[in-house]
């Protein structure tokens, strides 16, 4: 697999049946097991985007490829359990009465069956440390405990890329740094997409900024979010007192 | 968020046989006694009484107390008033009761209305009482229930609590703005906020089908859980077994 990169955008550009026009001309290759944070401000077109990486959308202009398979009728099933995407609102996610079903409700679709599915399951509810509450009511959970889940119910599936929707929106600190540890001990290609600057520095090596549909910058994330001129002209700017850590190692 | 949900305050849990039962077996078996009840000639009242007898087991199994029926059952009240209308309004020949004229296809109406009603409630509060929502998607899944009514049920009980606490809400956010909803001219901002809701819910359930989509969802719930032995099927189709019996038995005497 070396050498063939996760996500591969060429040319995508995408209107919507109104005639607006969303994404332009993206070109974008993400690497394997690479951290790429795509950020932007409100209306820049980034859940346009995510939607297009598992074919929910199809691109009115240009090609998307995971792992080398271009996004079409025939590999779309394949690349949807390729590509694992989290809601924004993990309200949206999950919607089967208990934990456990949610999770296994992905894996169930893509053809896994018992005794295979309870140990999908078992691990992706181990990853997120949600062991214990398999067979808790979804709408009982805390916020922080929500999102996990909506994380594991998309691990259940086995993705090679994970694309999160601001996945610190919401959370209190202790449920933002407890899924931050979840995010960081897992190894597969993470597109994070926020505008939360600080999640984005701690989980990601790169960054790319999307704006007006157009992607405007793209390198490793500390230059990035240093280059004030840069954020301040796309409507990002990092929280008051905050600034970039040196990177270790 | 509201503490106890529609669903769980239908639910009784417990361990007795009739909650072990799998759920696809029970739905079966409570929908046909109800037709069995409708089918079963009015003028055979000894046949319901029987029928009450039936379910009167059945809880005695499930461990089920008429304390916790009686207050569930409020829920039959408004069909009680109609059938309490009927032996006033209707026509045909009548009786004296106690100085008040009333009339006997009424008075049959009524009874009718009344006793099939009741057990209807029962039957289906017996079954909402031993059978957790969980077990649902996994129980329609395995009758064959078109997966986009499996969806539906699903999602109706996952988000109507959302939804309530959704409305709760801007309830709120409206009385904190100086809305007072009991004047009629505040009616409009009443209806915006029904309009709002509907638009809200409507726009849930989008992004509610993408996140499925996503997650490879092309129209069937997967069937979780195991499929019912022969043996489950018999005991739960016992009772209704019986409920065939009085009915034949009411069709052949009547």
């Amino acid at each position: 697999m070396t050498g063939t990169p996760a996500v591969h955008l060429a040319g995508v550009g995408y209107s919507y049946p109104d005639g607006r026009r969303a994404l332009h001309g993206i070109d974008l290759t993400v690497a394997a097991g690479e951290r790429v944070a795509v950020l932007g401000p409100n209306g820049a077109g980034k859940t346009t985007l995510m939607l297009h990486l598992n074919g929910v959308l199809t691109p009115t202009e240009g090609t998307v490829a995971i792992g080398g398979r271009t996004i079409g009728r025939d590999t779309l099933r394949d690349v949807r359990r390729a590509v694992g995407l989290v809601f924004q609102d993990p309200d949206d996610q999950l919607f089967m009465p208990t934990v456990a079903q949610d999770v296994a409700f992905g894996p169930a679709n893509f053809g896994v069956r018992p005794p295979e599915l309870d140990e999908r399951v078992q691990e992706a509810l181990a990853a997120v440390d949600m062991t214990e509450h398999a067979d808790r009511d979804t709408a009982h959970l805390s916020g922080g405990q929500r999102r996990r889940v909506a994380l594991a119910t998309v691990l259940s599936c086995r993705p090679e890329v994970l694309v999160l929707d601001e996945p610190s929106a919401n959370l209190d600190p202790v449920a933002r740094r407890e899924l931050a540890e979840v995010l960081t001990r897992l190894d597969a290609t993470l597109l994070l997409v926020t505008h939360d600057l600080p999640y984005a520095a701690q989980l990601c090596t790169r960054a790319v900024i999307l704006d007006g549909g157009r992607i405007v910058a793209d390198g490793p994330i500390d230059e990035i979010l240093t280059d004030d001129t840069l954020l301040a002209a796309h409507r990002l700017e990092l929280p008051w007192g905050f600034s970039v850590p040196q990177r270790r190692g | 968020m509201s503490g106890a949900t529609a669903a769980t305050r239908l639910h009784l849990p417990g361990t007795s046989p009739v909650h072990r039962l799998p759920a696809e077996v029970k739905i079966v078996a409570a929908v046909t006694f109800v037709f069995v009840v409708v089918a079963t000639p009015r003028e055979a009242m000894w046949a319901f009484g029987a029928y009450l007898a039936l379910l009167a087991a059945v809880w005695t199994v499930a461990g089920i107390r008429l304390s916790w029926l009686a207050p569930r059952m409020l829920i039959e009240l408004p069909f009680v008033v109609l059938a309490v209308l009927l032996p006033f309004a209707e026509a045909g020949e009548r009786v004296v009761v106690a100085g008040v004229s009333l009339s006997v296809p009424g008075l049959y109406a009524a009874w009718g209305i009344l006793a099939k009603g009741t057990l209807g409630v029962l039957v289906s509060l017996t079954l909402a009482a031993t059978t957790a929502v969980r077990e649902l998607p996994g129980a329609l899944a395995r009758l064959h229930v078109p997966g986009s009514i499996t969806t539906i049920v699903v999602l109706m009980i996952r988000y109507a609590d959302l939804l309530a606490d959704e409305a709760h809400r801007m309830h709120i956010a409206r009385l904190s703005r100086g809305d007072d909803p009991r004047t009629l001219r505040r009616i409009g901002a009443t209806a915006r906020g029904v309009g709002g809701l509907f638009l809200r819910a409507y726009e849930r359930g989008e992004r509610v089908h993408l996140a499925m989509l996503s997650r490879g969802f092309s129209g069937t719930v997967p069937a979780f859980g195991d499929p019912a032995r022969s043996a489950d099927w018999l005991r739960a189709l016992a009772p209704t077994a019986g409920a065939v019996l009085v009915c034949a038995t009411a069709w052949v005497t009547t």
